[in-house]
């Protein structure tokens, strides 16, 4: 349901920490290494620049609604969410610790443009582990769940741990994709992708692209306890099941179909339209319980 | 980068049980750090700041903080991204609501 | 060195590998037994169609050879870049690709991954990172960006970068750099059937041991603060 407007709380502004706080029960958040005992990157020191105690993650446990829970949260003010060592090792601790604790859920609030080129090296492996860490946690039985609607979105080889997640929650503002636009315009050129035209970024990268797509579980609007009741409701409706042979054939043919059907498409708008939409034009403009019922009426 | 280290004197703060953090490392911004130090008539503060040479405006604001906020025994460690003086009498000031036990 | 060098090198006693759209498909055979070998070649730039491919030789490799390891010969230099690749969520795919390896791990087949000449970010965490152990050739690449880009992008003077690549593996492109931080298991000075039986076989140790490069790289002293935090966060007492 929508929240009047006024008494919204915004995920997009809010900080890491001040996302953790309402998206969890009051007070029940227990943060694993605190800031106090912590030290910031000696990477990013070594480069002369203020790195942050603690390295643009938090993690700890708490409740959501009253189930035992685990937080990570990526701070995207913080150099990009960018995953460096320390920032890196803290979400693989906190991971393999679920594997043993089983808490019902990992709530991961990915907001992450990939790597820290300043500790590149390190951050890439340290993806690779966050990669392994998320399967492991999921064949342990733990769903881990990535809520996307950050200012940094869910890019490069964070848009791939998102992904490798029991699902998505994010909102019209969240972002998911590969390589950034900047990134593609700059390589490839303008006319390839108009990195400044935000409108087109949004329907190529954005949270109701993705959704109507099927790429993402759930949308949301851009408000704290949005996210909070969308993260319960995936976890009401979700079982996490072993990873299994079928499982991946039947989302292989599925990747596959949807490859043969759209692979010539660079707009949203000429998906959507394929999708069954009657008129793209106004999704953009749909508040997210319209778009939601937009999609259960699409034809399968 | 710079590292900049200050001690002023302050009326002592109440006694607080737990470290407190406040801000963000992020562009125009800054994260404050409070924890307990081991002289109660005098406040310690460390700060690194990606800005350099303004050191003077540093001692200006943090003396006045001290000068009027009760925060002696404490130890304040900042990292700095450009944050103006306005942001850092703010955030200061928030660190210290929340380190004794203030609501944020 | 040619692919077909290399394949002759690896699997002197024989090899059926095709490759079509820049990725490698096929069978070969060590001393000890039949893997299937799969990859990219001639730098692929990974899309939905090859990491696809990929991903669907995994799962037949899964369903009809129960236990065969699997050999990755990884040349990428990194992800297509594209919008409408983009539009589709090139990263689920490639997320998709890394399932099907993982699956393959669980259900018993060992996996290696050698880098003949380029591996770059997320083509390479796709796959060639997923596998149980990750070898490279002594003239590979391997990066997330080269120093000018990253020197533009971070604005940090590239002479700067340049002198600090010298004494710390932590950013700097190089495969040597990646073998002490521990995403590298040991660099090959050429491709050969002895370093691949060995190899066949720690793979098939290091699969079920688990993740074990924060150890690695620490103990080769590239990533000196990894483990131990990783380590903390696992053990630290909820509520202190």
């Amino acid at each position: 349901m929508n929240a009047p407007l006024a008494n919204r709380k915004s995920w997009f502004e809010a900080t890491a920490r001040a996302r953790i706080g309402g998206l969890l029960d009051a007070g029940s958040f227990v943060e694993f290494l605190q800031p106090a005992a912590s030290q910031p990157s000696p990477h990013l020191a070594q480069l002369d620049l203020p790195g942050a105690f603690d390295d643009g993650v938090v993690v700890g446990c708490g409740r959501l609604e009253k189930m035992p829970i685990f937080v990570i949260a990526q701070e995207g003010q913080f150099i990009g969410g960018s995953v460096g060592e320390i920032h890196g090792a803290k979400i693989v601790g906190t991971l393999r610790r679920a594997v043993e604790e089983k808490p019902a859920a990992v709530l991961f609030l990915i907001d992450s443009g990939g790597v820290r080129l300043h500790e590149a090296n390190a951050g890439l492996i340290a993806i690779s582990e966050i990669m392994r860490a998320v399967l492991d946690a999921r064949a342990a039985g733990v769903p881990v769940v990535a809520l996307v609607g950050g200012s940094c979105g869910a890019f490069g080889g964070m848009g791939i741990v998102a992904k490798l997640c029991s699902g998505i929650v994010i909102s019209e503002e969240g972002r998911l994709a590969l390589s950034g636009p900047e990134v593609i315009e700059t390589v490839m050129g303008v006319e390839e992708f108009d990195a400044k035209d935000r409108a087109l970024v949004w329907r190529v990268t954005g949270g109701k692209h993705r959704y109507l797509m099927g790429d993402c579980a759930l949308l949301v609007d851009d408000d704290l306890a949005a996210f909070r009741s969308g993260a319960a409701e995936f976890l009401t409706g979700w079982r996490e099941a072993g990873p299994s042979l079928a499982a991946l054939r039947s989302s292989q043919q599925a990747l596959e179909n949807r490859l043969a059907a759209y692979a010539t498409y660079r707009d949203g708008l000429d998906v959507w339209a394929a999708l069954g939409v009657a008129q793209p034009d106004s999704v953009p403009l749909l508040d997210s319980d319209r778009l939601v019922a937009l999609k259960k009426g699409l034809p399968t | 980068m710079e590292t900049l280290e200050f001690r002023f004197a302050s009326h002592p703060a109440g006694p607080a049980a737990d470290p407190a953090l406040c801000g963000v490392v992020g562009s125009g911004n800054l994260e404050i750090l409070i924890r307990a130090g081991d002289d109660p008539a005098a406040c310690q503060l460390s700060i690194k700041t990606s800005a350099r040479g303004f050191g003077d405006t540093w001692r200006a604001v943090l003396g006045d903080f001290a000068a009027a906020h009760a925060a002696g025994g404490t130890t304040v460690a900042i990292n700095d991204m450009g944050a103006t003086p306005a942001v850092v009498t703010l955030r200061l000031a928030q660190a210290l609501a929340e380190y004794q036990g203030g609501a944020q | 060195m040619s692919l077909n060098d290399i394949l002759d090198s690896l699997f002197p006693t024989g090899h059926a590998v095709a490759v079509a759209n820049s990725v490698i498909t096929g069978q070969a055979q060590t001393a000890h037994c039949p893997v299937a070998v799969l990859g990219t070649t001639d730098a692929a730039a990974i899309d939905h169609a090859m990491a696809l491919a990929l991903s669907a030789f995994i799962l037949d490799t899964v369903e009809r050879h129960p236990g065969r390891p699997l050999v990755f010969l990884v040349d990428t230099c990194g992800q297509a870049l594209s919008r409408s690749q983009e539009l589709l969520c090139l990263n689920g795919s490639l997320a998709h690709l890394a399932q099907c390896v993982d699956l393959a791990r669980r259900q018993g087949h060992a996996s290696l991954s050698l880098v003949t000449a380029n591996a770059v970010s997320g083509g390479f965490l796709s796959f060639g990172l997923m596998a149980d152990q990750a070898y490279a050739l002594a003239d590979a690449q391997v990066r997330v960006m080269d120093l000018r880009a990253m020197s533009r992008v971070t604005k940090i003077a590239h002479e700067r970068l340049v002198e600090l690549a010298a004494a710390s593996p932590i950013f700097a492109p190089g495969a040597e750099n990646y073998r002490r931080m521990g995403g590298i298991e040991a660099i090959w000075p050429t491709p050969s059937a002895e370093r691949l039986a060995g190899a066949l076989v720690a793979a098939g140790q290091a699969g079920p041991a688990g993740d074990r490069r924060m150890a690695s790289g620490q103990r080769r002293g590239g990533r000196q603060l990894a483990a131990a935090i990783a380590e903390a966060v696992h053990h630290a007492a909820a509520g202190a």
